[in-house]
């Protein structure tokens, strides 16, 4: 049995289904991002697993014990709002002890733990600054070390930094990871950002209308994508109809040996991983794009418009107007029989 | 958010019954059948909302209110928009200071209001008359309409101005048809709150209404001051139904926390 | 955002309501401060000489000082009543589901613009006398053996104030509590905090600001209420506004009636400004 198992999980909000069908199973120390667009159900999901929204039906055990039945006061676990929550009317360290408190520890370890955890998180001499007073990112820091400092069994994020511009969030999320490596508390991020998911976590649980897609680690799904949700979801991909002709997969001009039974079927393919080659897929650069390590072409072939991202690496590249040949390695790519519509 | 638990409930419906006794037992004994203050134990009756016909004061009164109440906040919220207007777009020194200056009326007593305008009024020669009361009024309420005309003026999106001038509207033209209609809600419900103020004030009109120019609810205090019998009564429920319908139709159009708020954050 | 500066603009829109403000306001509260500082008799009216009489009257005699006294321990009782009753009622509407909450809203505020010479009537009618509902019904729930006097007494002037009043105390932490992070209840409850800490620790200090600005303001209008307790209180219990309404009205002594409005203006203003001073500063580092 693992360390948290949830198991038919699902809820309603009269007839709305915000979730069904959600089943997961987290190890101990692992770090689990749920990832899907705004509505999917993330939220619900968190929620019920803090004790804040009941489920419509289905189990939460954590360590063995029922979870649902419990009052979240008593789930003993760590939760970082979207909004921080932070209590306005106390000072960081107050907000930090306030948990402790509440488990009646004495004011001498208290104080030791708060000061550990704020030097943690970085905000050492910020311990009686009310949240008014601090930039975003420092609340965000309040609210992690808050969660943290009363050793929660899991850690939950919804959305943790969202709040925060490019740059700081991408500081947190080193951050966040090396924290929860050095502590090996067991966590959950809900995020809607794909590239956070895939930084951060050792699996992630891609959502789309309250259903799971896909539960992987993020090499497995951007690089085996489920279905063409996750697919599209975890980054551009370019899809192509082709057909499987004797073990042969033919794409417009591409031919490459596969196995599998003939027919149509459809073919996933990464930008990053298709080359300009001198025989393969035909296509007309009609547009460019310089991005800095890499460029990003515009390639119209019969099968459509296809994008291809190549490497700044020094190499001549071809420019607008170009005839160019497009290949590909067979391992690179995925082949799905049902999803041609996608296309 | 949890749910209010059974404590909370009760504690609740004591408060509703608190709020809501002395206002329903008006508009019960206003329907006794009998000549003195009492429940309506046996059967109900109109014969005290028929008397109201007998006492022309009462009618009166009533016209005057009106009168006063629609002319008073029309000319303060004629004042309001453009003093609105200044305070939202434009940045100039005294800016506070003015603004506490002109809901400064908030926060004087009425008694003091109604005596200083008696004495101002006397020497000036037009005690009691109707011109006095409204000006009186447009000060007093005048507060209440600068609040919402303020908010909805400050609360419009500004860019929506910018656009209509970057397209060649001049000045004027950018009021009647951009700024105006998107204020529109706030001057109204702002107008609405004024009258509904001119139409209750008491402490300072009393002051001020001789009895040509008395108002309702001067008359009905003047009234309740000698002796409080049924006849005072009805008329205080055909008052309360009135307010009510006025105020369900505030709630359906602006909600009304909303419309109140104006009200509520007097010192702010 | 950046704002216009332009003068002309500004004094134009500005004018009317200024001039209006200056005549009709600024001029009759002069006025009436001076009035205040005139003598009167019986036989000789208004004298516009300028003495200092009522104002040593008014500070000397304690007839007006038990009538100060009893203004500010009623318009205390009313606001005390009025917070305990009214901060627990926001946070139940809060809480409670918004077709419900709306309904209510309207109960409770609704009375906030009903005439309150009809509502001061309808707590007339309760407290009437020996057989008033009021003694009626608390007596039917065994609440008390004999009838309480509520008529003509400071405990019914208070009790009909706190009914006036409470609406504005409901709207003002009502205010409050719609500006609280409702995740923030959650946090202190993933914290380990049962719902009475929740309330005590939590949900109280962030709502304070509201329940004293709720006070402030019926504080103020207590102090300055005339129907109600003119109307309670009748002709013997007297408060400051019903005082100045007398010496005015009935007495026609204007001078006198004038230094006790001033005072009455002056203590209202006062308290409004060092209370809404004092609220500030404390709250100041947390919520601005
Ligand atoms: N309290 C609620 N009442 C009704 N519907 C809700 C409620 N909370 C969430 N939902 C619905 O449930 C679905 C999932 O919502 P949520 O879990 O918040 O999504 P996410 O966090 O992934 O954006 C949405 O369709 C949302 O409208
Ligand atoms: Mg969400």
């Amino acid at each position: 049995m693992s360390f948290l198992e949830l198991s038919d999980l699902r809820k309603t909000y009269g007839n709305v289904v915000a979730l069904e069908n959600f089943n997961l199973s987290v190890e101990k120390g692992e770090f689990i991002s749920l990832l899907g667009p705004s509505g999917c159900g993330k939220t619900t999901t968190l929620q019920m697993i803090a004790g804040f929204t009941e489920p419509t039906s289905g189990r939460i055990v954590l360590g063995g014990r029922d979870l649902v039945s419990m009052p979240p006061a008593k789930r003993g676990l760590g939760i970082v709002f979207q909004s921080y929550a932070l209590f306005p009317h106390l000072t960081a360290a107050e907000n930090v002890a306030f948990g402790l408190e509440m488990r009646g520890i004495d004011r001498a370890s208290r104080e030791e733990r708060v000061r550990e955890a704020l030097a943690m998180v970085g905000l050492k001499g910020y311990e009686d600054r009310y949240p008014r007073r601090m930039s975003g990112g420092q609340q965000q820091r309040v609210a992690v070390a808050r969660a943290l400092v009363i050793r929660p069994e899991i850690l939950l994020l919804d959305e943790p930094l969202s709040n925060l511009d490019a740059k700081m969030r991408e500081e947190m999320q080193s951050e966040l990871l090396s924290i929860q490596r050095r502590l090996g508390t067991t966590t959950i991020l809900v995020t809607h950002d794909q590239q956070e998911a895939m930084a951060l976590s050792n699996r992630v649980v891609v959502m789309s209308k309250g259903r799971i897609e896909q539960i992987a680690t993020p090499v497995e799904a951007y690089n085996n994508p489920a279905s063409s949700f996750v697919a599209s979801f975890l980054g551009k991909t370019n899809t192509l109809s082709g057909e499987i002709r004797g073990g042969t997969l033919v794409v417009g001009e591409f031919r490459a040996a596969v196995s599998g039974a003939d027919g149509p079927v459809a073919v996933t393919l990464r930008p990053e991983k298709m080359r300009f080659d001198s025989t393969g897929l035909r296509g007309t650069v009609t547009a460019r794009v310089f991005q800095g390590n890499c460029w990003s072409y515009q390639v119209q072939t019969a099968q459509g418009e296809v994008l291809v991202l190549r490497q700044n690496d020094g190499q001549p590249l071809p420019v607008e107007g170009d005839a160019v040949f497009l290949s590909w390695s067979p391992a690179d790519m995925g082949l799905r029989r049902e999803g041609l519509s996608h296309g | 958010m949890k749910k209010n638990g059974f404590l909370a409930l009760a504690f609740h419906t004591v408060f509703v019954i608190f709020m809501v006794a002395p206002i329903l037992v008006v508009c019960v004994v206003a329907f006794t059948p009998e000549g003195f203050l009492s429940l309506p134990t046996n059967g109900l009756s109109l014969r005290w909302f028929r008397a109201i016909a007998d006492y022309p004061e009462f009618i009166r009164a009533f016209w005057t209110s009106v009168y006063l109440g629609a002319v008073s906040s029309t000319i303060a919220v004629i004042l309001a928009v453009p003093a609105a207007l200044a305070f939202s777009r434009y940045a100039f020194p005294g800016k506070g200071a003015l603004s506490a200056f002109f809901l400064s009326p908030l926060m004087i007593p009425h008694v003091v209001l109604g005596i200083a305008f008696l004495r101002f009024f006397t020497q000036g020669g037009i005690s009691g008359t109707m011109t006095a009361l409204i000006i009186a009024h447009v000060v007093v309420v005048f507060p209440f309409a600068l609040r919402l005309t303020l908010s909805a003026a400050t609360g419009m999106d500004r860019s929506i101005e910018s656009a209509a001038i970057s397209l060649g509207a001049s000045n004027f033209t950018l009021f009647r048809r951009v700024t105006l209609p998107l204020i529109l809600p706030g001057v109204i419900s702002g107008w609405a709150l004024s009258f509904i103020q001119s139409f209750d004030e008491v402490t300072m009109t009393v002051f001020l209404a001789a009895p040509g120019t008395e108002t309702l609810p001067v008359r009905m205090f003047l009234y309740v001051q000698d002796n409080i019998d049924p006849l005072v009564t009805s008329v205080s429920a055909v008052v309360i139904a009135i307010t009510m319908a006025v105020l369900i139709i505030l709630d359906r159009l602006y909600g009304l926390d909303a419309v109140l708020s104006g009200h509520s954050d007097r010192n702010s | 955002m950046a704002e216009g500066r332009n003068p002309v603009a500004v004094a134009s829109l500005l004018l009317p309501a200024t001039l209006l403000f200056i005549a009709v306001l600024v001029i009759p509260l002069i006025m009436t401060v001076l009035l205040s500082f005139y003598s009167w008799g019986q036989y000789t009216g208004i004298v516009e000489d300028f003495t200092a009489e009522n104002w040593i009257e008014v500070f000397t005699d304690p007839y007006f000082g038990e009538i100060f006294l009893r203004t500010l321990r009623i318009s205390f009782l009313a606001t005390l009543l009025a917070a305990l009753f009214g901060a627990p009622e926001a946070y139940i509407l809060k809480r409670m589901n918004p077709r419900w909450r709306g309904l209510f809203m309207l109960v409770i505020l609704g009375p906030l613009l009903m005439s309150v010479v009809a509502r001061t009537l309808g707590w007339a009618l309760l407290f009437g006398g020996n057989n008033g509902v009021a003694n009626q019904f608390l007596m039917g729930i065994g609440l008390i053996d004999a009838p309480l006097p509520f008529m003509f007494t400071e405990t019914g002037v208070v009790i009909a104030l706190a009914h006036v009043m409470m609406p504005f105390m409901v709207l003002s932490v009502w205010a409050s509590l719609q500006r609280l992070d409702p995740q923030v209840e959650n946090a202190a409850r993933s914290l380990g905090a049962s719902q009475f800490t929740v309330v005590r620790r939590v949900l109280l200090p962030q709502i304070m600001p509201g329940i004293l600005s709720g006070s402030i303001i019926v504080f103020a209008l207590s102090a300055s209420a005339f129907a109600t307790p003119a109307i309670i209180g009748g002709r013997r219990l007297k408060v400051a506004s019903t005082l100045a309404y007398d010496e005015f009205l009935n007495t026609l002594d204007w001078p006198l009636g004038a230094a006790v409005a001033v005072l009455l203006l002056i203590g209202i203003v006062l308290i409004i400004v060092a209370s809404n001073a004092l609220v500030e500063r404390r709250y100041a580092e947390v919520f601005r």
